[in-house]
């Protein structure tokens, strides 16, 4: 049960210089600064974001546009594990399976019922929430790998259903004819079209889990992340903080699974298996488990490095494999931590 | 087919796949209980067992040679694995370990997908008559084999962890990493023991799996979800548990794809894996964590 961060080992207070990782607070989940000082982490996102309104006009072509939307609904998908994984210390292993959940949902109302994406999208995250309540319930009230054990459980059983339920979802074949995003008579059936759609629930999502960590319940999820007993003493009911933030995370995934199913207007199994679920989690931790940004830098991996390993075919996956051992030994704590390490060692001080 | 040898038939194939998923478990476990991490290469060690001793069965004709050989390599690229990944964290935590397995993971299967191909292997069984007849029923011998087998190891297992110093030890550091460490046990010598019985496990399972179902290096993800849902189902970190869930995770699978659906068959063991779960958390065997205030 040593994964349960409640038993995890205090971040060690130590500046000794062979101490080559010296921010030992973010590999703790419950210690981070959401606020520093100087640009708030609010601004930060709406300039980083505005940056990205420049993508669809700096883009060679409409394949990079294309990336750019995958993009944005990975950061939806990774910024929320890490919400449940680095803030709250719970591993979901069904990420990916809640992502193809809410695609499912919505992509089969609309081809099977002729509901328009704008009612699919908040009915795939209601529904996916709903579904993360039926296996939180019983999971959620143990510590340490029964959250694990019983997402992993649960996204095998999805992926049988995707695969075997062929009237409804097509199959292996993957779910065909679903119909894009419109406005009125418009569909936004292009990269270039799509684009502000994914942006702007990207943002929302973004703000929402800024909003959401700096409230009255973020705080308690990071108590509980730190030492369930400790939380339970102060009055904090952690089986139902762990329960919301799983809820509400699962959810997130329904809302990416539904833009991508209208984006792409297709879905297909193997998108949503088991392994896709681990490198989420691999990506939580390569771009930094509980911290505001590791997510957008873990989807800019997510989603670039496959690209840039194309050539390389056969080795792709042995330099993908490498490349994050590399990190995962040199960096523990996430690449969104090394600026700040290298800066705090370069003045002889630990960053905060 | 009658009724009574229908049932029998499943139960001897159960078994056979059961005794598989418990070599898988069983390796699970013993890294579990010495470092606190869900290894995820452990079904590479599979893959890796079946395909070295096809390779090696391709040159040598030999198939006991080839098969002993192949578990011993195995062993050892499970010991150089820990060396190379595991022993160099600064700080190594059950979740650090747990993603840098999957990152071993990764790496492991694209080496043998260079190395031994792309295209699945298979070898002949142990004996030269494939199928005894035995009260109505057909019985592979090769899942006599399996059966055979994987009851010696985990006797070895069993003797090896009761009466060795170096078992004990192992047992020492699983049980209190610190406390083992003050009364001399080298704990990370215990990992790379760890690492070493656990690739040993599955490259049996893998050597004595092929000759049924073929090797492919792509097939190791699939054999780790089923020895991890196999050890959780027994209870985590157990040996007799490893032996209960992975039987119990075969019978499910052979008796609900013959009664329900073949193409059900994984959705219908992993819901009752589930609820087993959901009524005992702790797995069949295993006890329940008291945690103390």
């Amino acid at each position: 049960m040593t994964m349960a961060p409640a038993k995890a080992a205090p971040p060690p207070v130590s500046t000794s210089p062979s101490q080559i990782v010296g921010a030992p607070s973010a590999t703790s989940p419950a210690s981070h600064p959401v606020r520093r000082r100087g640009v708030s982490d609010r601004m930060r996102l709406l300039l980083l974001w505005l940056l990205m309104l420049l993508v669809p006009y700096v883009a060679p072509n409409s394949y990079v546009i294309s990336l750019g939307n995958l993009f944005l609904i990975n950061v939806i998908l990774i910024a929320s594990l890490n919400l449940l994984m680095g803030y709250g210390g719970q591993i979901s292993l069904g990420h990916a399976g809640f992502f193809g959940f809410g695609a499912y949902v919505s992509g089969i109302l609309d081809v099977k019922l002729g509901i328009m994406p704008w009612i699919g999208l908040p009915t795939a995250a209601v529904l996916t929430g709903l579904s993360a309540l039926i296996i939180g319930i019983p999971a959620l009230r143990l510590r340490g790998h029964y959250l694990s054990m019983a997402t992993l459980g649960w996204n095998a059983i999805l992926l049988v259903m995707f695969n075997r339920l062929i009237d409804l979802t097509g199959g292996p074949n993957g779910l065909l004819g679903v119909h894009p995003f419109s406005i009125g008579s418009l569909a936004l059936d292009t990269d270039i079209r799509q684009f502000p759609l994914v942006w702007l629930v990207s943002l929302l999502v973004m703000i929402a889990i800024l909003h959401l960590l700096q409230s009255r319940v973020g705080r308690a999820l990071r108590a509980v992340a730190t030492n369930e007993i400790g939380a339970d003493a102060v009055g904090i009911d952690s089986f139902r903080t762990k329960l919301l933030f799983f809820v509400l995370t699962a959810g997130m995934a329904g809302i990416a699974g539904s833009l991508y199913v209208h984006v792409n207007q297709y879905a297909s199994p193997e998108t949503f298996g088991v392994n896709g679920s681990i490198l989420l989690v691999v990506m939580v931790a390569l771009g930094g488990s509980g911290t505001y940004w590791g997510p957008v830098i873990g989807a800019l991996i997510y989603t670039a490095v496959p690209q840039l390993l194309l050539d390389y075919e056969d080795a792709e996956l042995m330099l993908f494999g490498l490349g994050m051992l590399i990190v995962l030994i040199a960096v523990p704590s996430g690449l969104a931590g090394l600026p700040a390490t290298l800066i705090g060692r370069r003045f002889g001080r630990r960053p905060s | 087919m009658h009724a009574g040898s229908a049932i029998l038939q499943l139960l001897v194939a159960g078994i056979g796949t059961g005794s598989i998923y418990a070599l898988i478990a069983l390796g699970f476990n013993v890294v579990f209980k010495s470092t606190g991490a869900m290894n995820f290469a452990q079904g590479e060690w599979v893959v890796m067992g079946g395909m070295i001793s096809a390779l090696l069965f391709a040159s040598t004709h030999n198939i006991g040679l080839a098969c002993i050989a192949a578990v011993v390599i195995v062993s050892v690229i499970g010991i150089l694995s820990e060396r190379l990944v595991v022993w160099p964290l600064r700080r190594p935590n059950a979740l650090l370990i747990t993603l840098v397995s999957i990152g071993l993971a990764i790496c492991s299967r694209s080496l043998v997908m260079m190395i031994l191909g792309k295209k699945p292997v298979g070898y002949p069984g142990f004996s030269e008559a494939s199928t005894l007849f035995v009260g109505g029923i057909a019985i592979q011998t090769q899942t006599l084999w399996i059966v055979g087998l994987t009851l010696v190891f985990l006797l070895a297992m069993h003797l090896f962890f009761e009466h060795t110093i170096m078992g004990k030890a192992l047992r020492a550091a699983a049980a209190d990493r610190d406390a083992a460490a003050i009364v001399g046990v080298r704990v990370e010598t215990t990992v790379m023991l760890s690492f070493a019985i656990a690739a040993f496990g599955g490259a049996l399972a893998g050597a004595l799996i092929t000759p049924l179902t073929l090797s492919s290096y792509d097939q190791g993800a699939l054999f780790g979800f089923k020895g991890f849902s196999a050890a959780m189902l027994g209870g985590i970190g157990s040996l007799p548990g490893a032996i209960v869930g992975g039987l119990a995770l075969g019978l499910l699978e052979a008796f609900g794809s013959f009664y329900i659906s073949s193409d059900f068959k994984d959705a219908i063991a992993f819901a009752v894996l589930l609820a087993i779960l959901f009524a005992r958390p702790a797995g069949l065997l295993g006890r329940a964590d008291v945690v103390k205030v």
